[in-house]
């Protein structure tokens, strides 16, 4: 039983360390913002996620100790990453950062309540 | 649907005082035989039996980290990739949600999604601007995932 628990957790501990490595490599490799925000809200989310239930499980295996705190911060991470992403994302278009050359599709240029605030005009 | 969870709640203390036993079982005892008298009477409330609701919630809890695993694999696919041969873009996708806790959820689970991250939602509420990695493959492919998602938040609020 306690093997088995050791094992999940450092697989938790060793995947969330990976994928935290993937986010930060991503957000040096890609080329513009938007795909930037896409590695580091989606890995680090996930990654910092699965660090602190290894943590939790630590703790409650090794100690008995059943820490809620970092129960209700895995709840906090995984419900203000997404929006922090978005509001990113949305900050950058509105000071009119550019798309990288080979994006294909932009929608949101056309949009009227796009045009209304004169946000591209001005960059 | 508050109202029904109170009535259960309501009900359990029933129980207890009923039985005389003032302890977290009986109260849970009383819990359950509320649920199914709630469940016999459910055709006098407005809305739905309210367990069908907690189970929709859950199922969408599952869909959003099932998401979110998927969409690690598929940015670490992107960014360990040799060759940065994606091709990204904004897209339009108008929803059928109204309420603002139904739009926010759907834009979540979009940001959560592989390969999309919402970047912004049009004035009336119709239209969710989208960031996706990569256009071209994954369009139809993002409009069924969207559906199940709307679906599964319709089914959330109905």
């Amino acid at each position: 039983m306690n093997e088995i628990a050791n094992i999940i957790i450092i697989v938790l501990i060793i995947l969330g360390a990976f994928l935290s490595l993937v986010a930060a490599y991503g957000v040096i490799r890609l080329p513009d913002v938007y795909t930037r925000n896409h590695a580091a809200s989606k890995s680090a989310t996930l990654g910092v996620m699965s660090i602190l239930l290894g943590a939790l499980l630590f703790f409650y295996v090794k100690d008995g100790f059943f820490n809620s705190r970092v129960l209700l911060g895995i709840i906090f991470i995984f419900m203000t990453s997404p929006v922090a992403g978005h509001l990113i994302a949305r900050a950058a278009y509105n000071s009119g950062v550019e798309l990288w050359d080979k994006s294909v599709q932009d929608d949101l240029k056309d949009a009227p309540h796009m045009k209304k605030a004169g946000s591209k005009e001005q960059s | 649907m508050a109202f029904q969870i109170l009535l259960n709640m309501f009900l359990g203390f029933m129980w207890m005082f009923l039985t005389t036993t003032y302890d977290p079982v009986a109260f849970l005892k009383g819990f359950l035989f509320g649920l199914l008298i709630i469940f016999v009477f459910r055709r006098f409330f407005q809305s739905r039996f309210y367990l069908l609701r907690v189970i929709a919630v859950i199922n969408l809890l599952l869909i959003f980290i099932k998401e979110l695993i998927l969409a690690n694999i598929s940015v670490l696919k992107v960014v360990l990739k040799p060759k940065l041969d994606m091709k990204p873009g904004i897209f339009a996708f108008p929803t059928d949600l109204e309420k603002d806790w139904q739009i926010t959820i759907l834009a979540n689970l979009i940001t959560l999604t592989p390969g999309t991250l919402t970047i912004s939602v049009s004035d009336d509420n119709k239209i969710l601007y989208v960031h996706a990695m990569d256009m071209g493959e994954i369009q139809d492919e993002i409009d069924s995932i969207k559906n199940s998602f709307e679906k599964a938040i319709m089914e959330v609020s109905r």
